[in-house]
């Protein structure tokens, strides 16, 4: 992928944040709407909230704008849902989290660790050859992180998708 | 034989089920039974409201769709589980698309079995999810009245549409418990109703400065009965009316503002009117791609104003100018008291002379047609009958020659165009109108669909008319590969039909034949009169016609082709 591609896409890749209500069949409606519109879900978080009736869900998608306003009144429109909303990156709290297990020679060992450092990166578990890597972040940070962990050549990756939190007062 | 229940045995969840229908007003439940279905069709032993037996189930949805649409309240589908419930899609389809009001009650196998391919299990939750407003599958007795309580108010509000209520049969076998009016839950589900009194207030100044304004009048018009108010605001502003498919009736297309039905086979100068105009306000339209093939190109310099019910039909196709969310009733009705009268004197000059310019008209010069016979039917029945329609020519000839002046008085499939729908859908206007005169101009193709239900309105003695417009083709088909595909005939030649006097005898249903241009009044006539029953109006009309003028699909109304072209045309780039 050449740069310009890469902002295109990313300028195309939009976070949706909705509280909806927990019933079963609800997440179906709402990934429904997104794939009729041809939105791929890069990833998705369903979680519970501080009042058991409701659950949080935090989508993130590629797509154009037009169609992402479409998407956001469709989902809004169905009944289990109170609100659906988009997130702007400068205007809310976003983080993520990943594990990675890497591979891991003697002789790799110390530039490992100080990327760890660096990105403030936490080992949970390691064998002889192997370290498995908790980072928590923005999306970049662990794109970054990825980015140059994987010359240690990464076995396993998973990441949780991203979670976000309006600040102060607004509600999310 | 009916026997008796104890009276200190609790009401099965069934029984409960259908006590909360009576306590709603339900009259009528069209349905077909079936094992997952018993306890509930076991319930209906006894009660007021009515069952209407059907013969399929997909012509009980458009019974109920019929029903709903002539009265305004939701028509109630009872079904079995699995193919019960599959056959019920289309119709649903059909609501959903044209937002009508309908709940679907599906029997299903019990809770244990669910998910385990028991016998006649369908996952009808998943399969409708997409042409539903709302679904449920119950899995607790006591949740009854709630969800039915939901189902109506959900189905019949804001922008009404079908909700599903899928029921296991242990479920609706088991004692019930709760209250009949329980509390709604219903947190996510917000109905707009007034409108923003600033927004009204902004779409009011717009209309400041124009010369030239036009009222696009859709379906949610019908839907709010918003008539009267639209009716105000046209002649406060002394401005000219056009009306989508489904708009027809929300303002009398016999009035000296009404330019008639706009779109693919609209009437040209309300197509020329949508070029020439300098501000348009759809009132309860959708600007779906009937009217507006190529958005880009749609009344390229006036200024865009919408209102409807539905936020999310805001943008969708049209960036408006000023909208406003809500009620197209209530909207209207305060709208009306913002805008200044405009002078559009030579506005409507310039469209009276379009109007003598390019008038509607057919020929019965090679035999009878199809608008020969609608128009016929327009003159005996005086423009009072409910008319239902299926989809095709027919329809498209029905809507521009049989006007309609009143709300509930036209029944078509508009945004799904469903075949087989007008003659089902006459059967629950019928019901739901009992004394209104009810014709259900079908075309030779879509009435085979459904001419199953000639048993059920036989039955029960309902004096609608069916009146088949026979060319025996499919014939809008048929049209579009004359006009853009070299006329290669393909999967349109109806080669085969049944002789439909002889068929309605079979069901006990008195048929009429017209095929001399010179008997079609008197047949009609004839036809019109016989109300010991249904019956079936036989008439052959010419095989090749086309419909005009036409807006080749994709295109905007400058590319409508008014008289049959001599050139050969290039293949739409829209879809259908």
């Amino acid at each position: 992928m050449n740069k310009a591609n890469s902002t295109e896409t990313k300028k195309n890749l939009h976070t949706i944040s909705l509280l909806v209500v927990n019933k079963p069949g609800v997440l179906v409606r709402i990934a429904l709407v997104f794939a009729r519109r041809g939105f791929n879900i890069d990833s998705l978080v369903v979680s519970p909230t501080v009042n058991p009736k409701f659950s949080r869900m935090t989508i993130t998608a590629t797509g154009d704008k037009a169609t992402l306003d479409q998407i956001i009144k469709q989902t809004s429109k169905l009944i289990d849902v109170q609100h659906a909303g988009e997130h702007k990156h400068e205007t809310a709290i976003e983080l993520e989290l990943a594990l990675f297990k890497v591979k891991c020679k003697p002789t790799s060992k110390a530039a490992i660790y100080k990327l760890i450092k660096r990105f403030s990166a936490q080992v949970l578990d390691f064998t002889e050859s192997s370290l498995i890597i908790q980072q928590t972040g923005t999306t970049e940070e662990i794109d970054e992180f990825e980015n140059l962990i994987k010359k240690y050549e990464i076995i396993e990756m998973i990441r949780t998708g991203k979670i976000v939190m309006a600040p102060g007062k607004e509600p999310t | 034989m009916t026997t008796k229940r104890s009276p200190d045995k609790p009401l099965t969840g069934a029984e409960v089920l259908i006590k909360c229908l009576e306590n709603y007003g339900v009259e009528y439940i069209f349905g077909l039974s079936g094992g997952a279905a018993i306890p509930i069709f076991d319930a209906l032993v006894g009660s007021k409201i009515k069952l209407i037996l059907v013969r399929h189930e997909q012509g009980a949805t458009h019974m109920a769709d019929g029903y709903a649409r002539a009265t305004g309240k939701p028509g109630v589908v009872l079904v079995t589980s699995g193919p019960g419930a599959t056959n019920t899609v289309t119709g649903i389809m059909t609501a959903h698309m044209d937002s009508v009001p309908m709940i679907v009650l599906t029997g299903q196998t019990i809770t244990g079995m669910l998910g385990k391919d028991a016998f006649q299990e369908a996952d009808i939750l998943g399969i409708s999810m997409p042409v539903v407003k709302h679904s449920y599958l119950v899995k607790n007795t006591n949740d009854i009245p709630r969800v039915i309580k939901e189902a109506f108010y959900i189905s019949n509000s804001g922008r009404p549409g079908p909700v599903l209520v899928d029921l296991p049969k242990d479920i609706t076998s088991a004692p019930c418990t709760a209250v009949l009016d329980p509390e709604m839950d219903l947190p996510g589900y917000i109905v707009p109703s007034k409108g923003n009194k600033n927004d009204i207030l902004k779409m009011a100044k717009m209309f400041k400065g124009a010369k030239k304004p036009l009222l696009l009048i859709g379906h949610g018009a019908v839907i709010s009965r918003a008539g009267k108010a639209i009716m105000e605001l046209a002649e406060k502003l002394n401005c000219p009316v056009t009306n989508t498919l489904l708009g027809k009736g929300a303002f009398p297309e016999t009035h000296r503002l009404s330019l008639g039905m706009l779109g693919m086979h609209g009437t040209a100068y309300a197509n020329k009117a949508l070029i020439l105009c300098d501000l348009i306000l759809s009132i309860g339209s959708r600007w779906d791609d009937r009217i507006n093939g190529n958005p880009a190109e749609f009344c390229i310099g006036a200024k865009k104003l919408h209102i409807d019910i539905d936020p999310a039909e805001m943008g969708k196709i049209i960036q408006p100018d000023a909208s406003v969310v809500g009620n197209a009733r209530l909207v209207v009705e305060e709208l009306v008291k913002h805008v200044e009268p405009i002078d559009t004197k030579e506005w409507l000059q310039e469209l009276n002379y379009l109007r003598k310019q390019f008038p509607l008209k057919y020929s019965c010069e090679n035999g009878v047609t199809a608008q020969q016979v609608i128009d016929a039917l327009y003159q005996v029945t005086k423009g009072k009958a409910i008319v239902t329609t299926d989809v095709g020519q027919h329809q498209m000839w029905a809507a521009q020659f049989y006007l309609t002046d009143q709300c509930d008085y036209w029944i078509t499939s508009g945004g799904a165009g469903t075949m087989g729908f007008g003659f089902p859908a006459a059967i629950g206007a019928q019901f739901g109108k009992p004394k209104d005169l009810v014709v259900a101009i079908v075309g030779d193709g879509g009435f085979q669909m459904t001419l199953y239900e000639l048993s059920t309105a036989a039955i029960h003695k309902l004096p609608l008319k069916v009146l088949i417009i026979d060319n025996k083709y499919l014939g809008m088909v048929r049209q579009w590969q004359e006009l853009f595909f070299d006329n290669r005939l393909s999967g349109v030649d109806l080669e085969g039909n049944p002789d439909f006097v002889k068929l309605a005898e079979a069901y006990g249903v008195k048929g009429f034949h017209i095929h001399k241009v010179d008997h079609v009044k008197e047949v009609l006539e004839e036809a019109m009169k016989y109300n010991a029953g249904p019956c079936v109006i036989h008439a052959e009309v010419i095989k090749e016609d086309n419909v005009f003028p036409m807006v080749p699909a994709g295109k905007s109304a400058y590319h409508m082709i008014i008289e049959p072209p001599k050139t050969k045309l290039e293949k739409p780039t829209g879809s259908t």
